[in-house]
């Protein structure tokens, strides 16, 4: 190991901690200050003079006092243990936490990531004298009934396993070793740690192109995120983004979630710990919590660490990715984070740029959402490994005024982005996602897939719902103006089929049992069957049949109440209104 | 005995420059003793080398900067807690303002307090029956809730806020219940108005009060909101109790950051104020909650007035990204006397689905929400087209909702701040009013409920008077 520097304080200022005699740390260093071994990061370095960001409260640290260097960036550990934990900003396990410290966090303490007591029953899956290097699997072992967790060789190392056995071992146990062509001796553990403002290395990147189910009606149909892709959900406050944040990552198809809640209420974390144990997934039916890792640095705790956590989130997210899983990551919210940047940046006296953001604000954004995406992993075998890693930011703009620096450095980044509304939330239309001026750029690959494998007629309705709704909002004006009763009959109709598909199908009630989560499948149906209305009443209206009649028909409040039947009633329900439909629209017409 | 500083080098408004110190820690609390044996108090903003930038709590007219000498006490700014606080008025700096003894300690607590831990946190879920229509049925709150309202100018926010307090003690009378409350900033009379009317009702034996006037010094602003969370906490963690924290009013907290953060020449965030305002808020407001194992909660109900009714102003803004929600009042339902005046459409509380339904309320409180929320959405909309052409431009159905939204607003939502409904009294206006549409409208309620609970035509209006009558009575 390098000699490490050891300096002392100069100058304190809030989360800001000026070190003298550190010119032998490196720029990004961890820094352990005073006796309470509070920890920093070096971001800024003078002659001998190093700038210290502290991720914990600095109230009674005096100048004088000792800085020393760990002699290595700020890193997270990856290994068996990560599911199902929660913890902050830089890692640090809070459930164990609270067991030593009570129910508030004290300075100072620490606990290793990962549990070091804890024994794993690991399986080799390799033998003596295999050639491994970096990202190849070695064993693996069963971390929670749904996830088989892949221990790789560590990116960069490669050689002959010249040891290697199965059995119960701790993290830190030596579980294989690996005789590199120069003949020294690596020793693999379960415990690998890498630095978090670096992105773990991949073999190559691809394009994303299936989309990833959410279960919610206006994403899935409307603006659809493709896996590996990245979203943003900017919006006021009220307007729904933390429930659309919790409804992803409890409903979205993926084999490991991470949810960073960055500068967020310390209540939603506890929302997320207390209610996903409870949540079956609906793919295998045990607790959601068995795939979900979280990340909470909640408003009140230290800044600093704010800045740090949401690289903690996405390197545990990019590990699982090289396994080969699809992982999501939530981020809420990346608001909170540019702030904490910001706040840095004004203790550095650094020049601000736009509301006092710093300049590189942009750039930091945008290589954050870069690690996402479809890789190939890496690994010699011959196998192809893919990995997913979609990203999902929260973004909270001032008054929910997208012109923020923030939200627009972010929309340039991002693919598909979903615009909360606050007047559809007053409305209580949630989710409040303005189909107007949402977009999502995968639509077009999305659309494909979706053809192919739900139903051929899929992209048409949507294509048709689209334009209704654009025709509402065009309506909507001109009754505003002279009234409904100027309306013809085919203009009211196309108003009310698009209320309809307002009311009966973008409405979706997260706290609904069954609505909660709607399948490809039932969503389709639900589209074709408010679709198909519209299509049978356009008909009507050309052979003459009364508008108003059709209005009260007793398939429209059918059609209201389809959200609410379950899913394995669908296919049934679905060919019995269809028949209601048809014969309620021939007895009019006869 | 702590060193004395007689080094003051410069002071300028609510900063001070202290050179030569040894051994001065950040954040550390300092006593500054004038020429005259006056004793103010101060706290340690940097520190670099042997200089200490200091931030003073009080004002400095008077002080010597040749004369005064400054004392470091090793430790942070604290408040003394003990149960004898009930019943007692302090002052913004936490001492006895109401002429009586200085508390006996049990403890004494560092007023920044420390994060809560979020996994030791402990959801809240249970109902707080405030007896205010508009809150309990359709922005309920619940145990541990940070619920601010959102108020203008002359806006009668204290009256709800006062309301609020006097009627949601009594709902679990096994419980014991407290009020802290903490004016901030705000004058003498709005301040008479909570203790005479604490005294009125006889709450104020539950009471802690910190009291910081328009006139006391702005700069004291910043510890008073600190001072009576940290008794809260005590109240709630260490005595079990049931807390209910009232602030008002937060702008002029934020008033009073903004003055020391200009002072210290900082990069100011948006209106000039600063950059850090989030995390300082938070740092206040996340103090509110339940944590496990512990039989107490703190639930907090900060009042702050938007400057202009601005919603968007940074104060309102960054507080509803903290809150669970907000309790906005309208001052276009003031004008008309609707009383409390509760915009209920962007008023929202985060947790209510948390603390309503079976066991909490009444099953069908979810269904009855939501489907008001739209209704009074459409009504309203019909309103606002029928101000422009007319009833008779209207559909039947718009018609309807039109005449639905006056009926909510002049039954469910107008109450005035004496009546205190309960939870079935609040769910039964719902229905009467929901009554009024065709029961075929109602898409956000279950059939099951609609059967069980729609008032067919005719019983409609005998109902509805019925319950006039009764208010009436009630009023009397």
């Amino acid at each position: 190991m390098n000699k490490l520097s050891q300096g002392e304080v100069v100058k304190v200022s809030g989360p800001l901690v000026i070190a003298k005699g550190m010119r032998d740390a490196d720029m990004f260093d961890v820094v352990e200050v005073s006796e309470s071994r509070l920890i920093g990061e070096i971001i800024e370095m003078h002659g001998d003079e190093a700038s210290i960001q502290v991720y914990e409260e600095t109230a009674g640290l005096g100048p004088g006092e000792i800085v020393v260097s760990r002699g290595a960036p700020l890193s997270v550990e990856l290994g068996p243990g990560l599911i199902g934990g929660i913890f902050d900003g830089i890692q640090r396990p809070l459930e164990t936490l609270a067991e030593m410290e009570g129910d508030h966090i004290t300075r100072g303490a620490f606990a290793h990531a990962l549990d070091r007591d804890k024994e794993w029953e690991f399986t080799a899956k390799c033998k003596l004298g295999d050639r491994v290097t970096g990202g190849d699997i070695i064993g693996v072992i069963q971390e929670t009934e749904i996830l088989e967790h892949r221990i790789m060789v560590p990116p960069g190392k490669a050689g002959t396993i010249v040891e290697i056995q199965s059995g119960l071992f701790k993290v830190t146990d030596v579980v294989a070793v690996l005789e590199t062509d120069r003949g020294a001796r690596e020793e693999i553990t379960l415990i690998q740690r890498w630095p978090v403002r670096i992105g773990r290395p991949y073999v190559e990147k691809m394009s994303p192109s299936a989309p990833l189910f959410t279960g919610q009606r206006p994403i899935d149909t409307f603006f659809p995120v493709a896996k590996g892709g990245t979203a943003a959900v900017p919006g006021p406050f009220g307007s729904g983004k933390t429930v659309i944040q919790h409804q992803l990552a409890k409903w979205a198809e993926a084999d490991v979630v991470v949810y960073i809640g960055c500068g967020e209420r310390g209540n939603e974390m506890t929302d997320v710990l207390m209610e996903f144990p409870e949540l079956p997934d609906p793919k295998t039916g045990y607790s959601l919590m068995k795939r979900t890792i979280l990340i909470a640095n909640t408003s009140d705790m230290p800044v600093a660490a704010r800045e740090a956590s949401i690289y903690t989130g996405i390197t545990i997210a990019e590990y699982f990715r090289d396994m080969g899983y699809s992982v999501s990551l939530m981020a809420d919210s990346t608001s909170r984070w540019a702030e904490a940047l910001r706040e840095m940046s004004g203790r550095l006296e650094e020049m601000p740029g736009e509301e006092g953001y710093p300049a590189y604000l942009g750039s930091r954004l945008a290589s954050f959402y870069e690690r996402a995406g479809i890789v190939r992993c890496l690994s010699s075998d011959d196998e192809e490994r893919v990995g997913v890693l979609t990203a999902i930011g929260a973004v909270s703009p001032p008054g929910g005024d997208l012109s923020d620096p923030v939200a627009q450095s972010t929309l340039r980044i991002v693919q598909v982005f979903w615009s909360l509304d606050s007047d559809l939330a007053y409305r209580r239309h949630f989710p409040a996602i303005n189909w107007l001026t949402s977009y999502s750029l995968y639509q077009n690959k999305v659309d494909a897939w979706l053809d192919d494998n739900i139903d051929p007629e899929f992209s048409k309705l949507r294509v048709d719902a689209m334009t209704l709704l654009q025709e509402e909002s065009e309506l909507e004006e001109i009754v505003r103006l002279i009234g409904q009763d100027a309306l013809s009959d085919t203009d009211r109709l196309k108003l009310e089929s698009a209320r309809s598909l307002r009311e009966d199908f973008l409405h979706q009630n997260s706290f609904d049992e069954i609505d909660t989560y709607t399948s490809m499948n039932k969503q389709f149906k639900m589209l074709s069957l408010v679709m198909h209305f519209y299509y049978e009443a356009q008909k009507a209206l050309e052979r003459g049949v009364d508008f108003d009649r059709m209005m009260v028909l007793p398939i429209r409040d059918e059609i209201a109440r389809f959200k609410y039947v379950p899913e394995q009633e669908v296919d049934r329900w679905y060919a019995l209104r269809n028949e209601q439909l048809l014969s309620e629209m021939r007895e009019l017409s006869d | 005995m702590a060193r004395e500083y007689r080094t003051i080098e410069e002071v300028t408004g609510p900063l001070m420059l202290v050179r030569g110190v040894e051994n001065v820690k950040y954040d550390e609390l300092g006593e500054i003793e004038l020429a005259d044996g006056q004793i103010r108090n101060c706290k340690v903003l940097e520190v670099e080398g042997s200089d200490a930038l200091v931030q003073l709590f009080e004002s400095s007219i008077g002080l010597n900067i040749e004369k005064s000498t400054v004392r470091f006490l090793g430790r942070g700014l604290e408040l003394a807690v003990s149960r004898d606080m009930l019943g007692r008025v302090f002052d913004g700096m936490g001492r006895p303002n109401d002429g009586g003894l200085e508390i006996i300690p049990d403890a004494m607590r560092d007023v920044n307090g420390l994060p809560i831990n979020p996994a030791a946190r402990d959801y809240p879920n249970e109902f707080i029956q405030t007896g205010v229509s508009a809150i309990d049925g359709l922005n309920t709150l619940v145990r541990g809730q940070k619920l601010p309202i959102f108020s203008g100018a002359g806006l009668p926010h204290a009256q709800l806020a006062a309301q609020i307090a006097r009627q949601a003690e009594v709902l679990d009378s096994e419980e014991q219940f407290a009020v802290v409350f903490a004016a901030i900033g705000i004058t003498f009379e709005e301040a008479d108005f909570f203790i005479s009317d604490f005294r009125r009702t006889g709450a104020i034996d539950r009471a802690v009060m910190f009291i910081n006037l328009a006139d006391d010094p702005a700069i004291e602003r910043i510890s008073t909101p600190r001072m009576a969370l940290t008794a809260a906490e005590y109240l709630a963690f260490d005595l079990d109790m049931h807390v209910l924290v009232l602030m008002t009013d937060i702008t002029y907290y934020a008033e009073a950051l903004r003055e020391v953060s200009a002072a210290r020449k900082e990069v100011p965030g948006r209106r000039g104020y600063p950059g850090y305002l989030y995390t300082d808020l938070a740092s206040i407001y996340e103090r509110a909650g339940r944590i496990k194992n512990k039989r107490g909660s703190i639930t907090f109900v900060p009042i702050l007035t938007m400057p202009d009714d601005d919603k968007t102003h940074p104060i309102p803004d960054l507080t509803g990204y903290i809150t669970e929600g907000q309790v906005i009042l309208s001052r276009d339902l003031y004008r008309r006397g609707i009383q409390p005046p509760i915009d209920v459409l962007p008023s929202l509380s985060r947790l209510k689905d948390k603390g309503i339904g079976v066991g909490k309320t009444r099953k069908d409180h979810a269904d009855t929400m939501n489907q008001l929320f739209a209704a009074y959405s459409r009504g309203k909309d019909a309103r606002d087209l029928q101000i422009i052409l007319g009833e008779e431009a209207l559909s039947e159905i718009d018609r309807e909702y039109s005449k639905f939204s006056v009926a909510f607003e002049d039954q469910y939502v107008s109450q005035g701040f004496d009546t205190d409904r309960s939870i079935e009294e609040t769910l039964n206006i719902g229905w009467e009013l929901l009554s009024m549409l065709p029961a075929n409208e109602l898409k956000r309620v279950r059939q099951e409920y609609i059967d069980e609970f729609y008032i067919a035509e005719e019983e409609t209006e005998v109902v509805a008077e019925e319950v006039i009558e009764k208010e009436a009575e009630a009023d009397d």
